[in-house]
């Protein structure tokens, strides 16, 4: 009787676990149809408003002035981005393209080389020296962690005014290049450096500039590259402190400039050209943002902490 | 922390500080200085007089109903902002971390936005929604909804949290996913094993396992809301309409730049700052926590 009870069960019980094994096979397919639809989603929101821009750049001002833009792109590309390029978007034609890319290109530079080159330097000093009002010094870079530029921005108007900065690109840059968390970053990883390499550049006789040059900077290259991403990103951005520094047509950056071209929002603005600006004012940071991606998770994960 | 073997020399190390220290006094600590002594100060707009009124400024501005008025619209700015974009950013984080097809391919289209200037979103943001060019703004007016931002006021706010939360989306998004991925995957296995399902596995072990990355995420984008944001709002709608869309720092900017009552704008930048110093320092006490557990 038991024999022939047996095989019965056994056949039930495998059927159970493969009626369980599937539904957890089904869950889990489940759950990745749901992550691929949610981040498809997600980054359909995230790029429609750069496809509605990339379209409007390639349409003429009429199609676009009548509330038609279509969803594709349309035949005038070239010559929008000629007209941007060359002699500015919007109905004012105030600066070209080509002028306000340089110049941001340029202040993007300066602020992340200023800000690497001055951080690196102080931190050095606070690292490998012991001085009088060594800690002072570190807490005065510190403490400026506090106060972004927008909650001292008239006061600090004033400085750059009493200094005859303005419209100066020194007035624009430099006080951006103080940087408390490039400094904290590189005082973070120059603790890690171990004592031996000191001591070895100590009795080959190298001085401390030496050991700088040879030694601290090669090592800190990918610390630099991820800092130069983030920097980059913050120069390019910069927008209250240009709008109140400059007036000088030939200076302005290419984020204030496209911010000035729309005024007030109006339908009858000339909506392909400014598009086609600002299709120009995003690609260069986010093209460094693609390319150097590994840096940039790291740069942005690491300064925070 | 300190090395223990270091170089000798005083002179060098303080030229190596030079530079940073002269940028932080000149353009940190003397505009500070200039605020809070400013802040104390009644001036007229041509700088002709000026006399010591105490702290009166700061009564004058703490009363005043257009101050309170851009105050709760930095509230409900930074709150929609951050709840938005740490929400998004959440949900999307726990997708990416899940072991499917194309997970960083993903992740690259995500994050791109950071690099989007502030002002440049606001441009982008407003192509889509203005009410007679935007294709959303159109579409909203022929669903019936008598869309303007540029009349009424709630719709300004909502459009300029729309663009700022976008904005803020990837930089959330990427410590979301950095912080999916260091809860060791034996705890999430153990507690399937015990047949805890992803949701409970979600709200029991991954959720408050990530709340230091969310408490430090919740304070970067309050502060971002409060202080970066100044060009979304200036780029779309400066403000309006009826100030309806003024918050802390832009009224600081209008005060200070186009009316020239450096008084009340120092009054109201020192205020903001204690306001950052405190951000700051709660800051500091999370990343602290996240480092100890």
């Amino acid at each position: 009787m038991s024999s022939t009870a047996l095989p019965a069960a056994v056949p039930m019980q495998a059927e159970r676990d493969d009626a369980l094994l599937r539904a957890t096979r089904r869950r889990r397919v489940m759950s990745k149809i749901v992550a691929h639809g949610a981040l498809i989603l997600g980054v359909l929101i995230v790029a429609f408003p750069i496809w509605m821009t990339l379209v409007g750049s390639t349409h003429d001002a009429a199609t676009i002035g009548r509330g038609d833009v279509p969803l594709l792109p349309g035949s005038h590309a070239i010559e929008n981005y000629a007209t941007a390029w060359n002699e500015g978007g919007g109905k004012s034609r105030t600066t070209p393209a080509a002028l306000m890319l340089w110049n941001s290109l340029l202040m993007a530079l300066l602020i992340a080389v200023g800000k690497i080159t001055i951080s690196i330097l102080s931190a050095y000093a606070v690292v490998f020296f012991r001085f009088p009002l060594r800690m002072a010094a570190f807490w005065a870079i510190f403490i400026t962690l506090m106060l972004p530029v927008e909650v001292r921005i008239i006061p600090t108007f004033q400085v750059i005014v009493d200094l005859s900065l303005g419209n100066t690109w020194a007035g624009l840059i430099i006080p951006l290049i103080a940087s408390a968390t490039a400094t904290l970053l590189f005082r973070q990883f120059f603790l890690t450096i171990p004592d031996e390499f000191v001591e070895a550049a100590k009795i080959d006789g190298a001085g401390p500039l030496r050991f700088l040059k040879d030694v601290v900077l090669p090592l800190s290259l990918t610390n630099i590259a991820a800092m130069f991403v983030i920097l980059f990103i913050y120069g390019w951005n910069q927008y209250l402190w240009p709008l109140l520094i400059i007036n000088d047509r030939s200076m302005e950056t290419i984020v204030v400039g496209l911010s000035k071209m729309i005024g007030s929002g109006d339908s009858q603005n000339e909506w392909n050209t400014i598009m086609a600006t600002a299709v120009l004012a995003l690609l260069p940071p986010v093209l460094v943002v693609a390319l150097m991606q590994r840096w940039f998770v790291r740069g942005l994960t690491e300064t925070e902490k | 922390m300190q090395k223990k073997v270091i170089f000798k020399g005083k002179l060098l190390p303080l030229a190596l500080l030079a530079p940073q220290l002269a940028v932080t006094f000149i353009f940190f600590f003397w505009p500070a200085g200039q605020a809070i002594y400013q802040s104390l100060l009644r001036e007229d707009a041509f700088g002709f007089s000026r006399e010591f009124v105490g702290l009166e400024n700061f009564h004058e501005v703490l009363t005043d109903p257009s101050w309170v008025n851009a105050a709760l619209n930095s509230l409900v700015f930074s709150g929609f902002v951050a709840g938005l974009a740490l929400g998004l950013a959440l949900f999307l984080a726990v997708q990416a971390d899940k072991s499917i097809r194309g997970a960083t391919a993903y992740r690259s289209l995500l994050i791109w936005p950071y690099a989007v200037a502030p002002a440049v979103a606001a441009v982008l943001w407003l192509f889509l929604f203005q009410p007679n060019v935007g294709m959303l703004g159109r579409w909203l007016n022929a669903m019936g909804i008598a869309w303007d931002y540029r009349l009424n006021g709630g719709q300004a706010m909502t459009l300029v949290i729309i663009a700022a939360a976008w904005k803020q989306l990837a930089y959330n998004f990427i410590f979301f996913l950095a912080g999916l991925q260091s809860i060791p995957a034996s705890v999430l296995e153990a507690a399937a094993i015990d047949g805890a399902r992803p949701a409970r596995r979600f709200w029991t072990i991954i959720f408050p396992l990530l709340s230091p990355t969310t408490f430090f995420l919740l304070v970067v984008n309050l502060t971002y809301a409060f202080f970066d944001t100044f060009g979304i709002i200036h780029s779309l709608t400066n403000g309006g309409p009826a100030k309806a869309t003024e918050t802390l720092i832009y009224k600081v900017y209008v005060d200070g730049v186009q009316n020239l009552n450096l008084g009340s704008s120092s009054a109201q930048s020192v205020i903001l700052m204690i306001l950052v110093i405190g951000l700051t320092a709660i800051q500091f006490r999370a990343v602290e926590k996240k480092v100890h557990y």
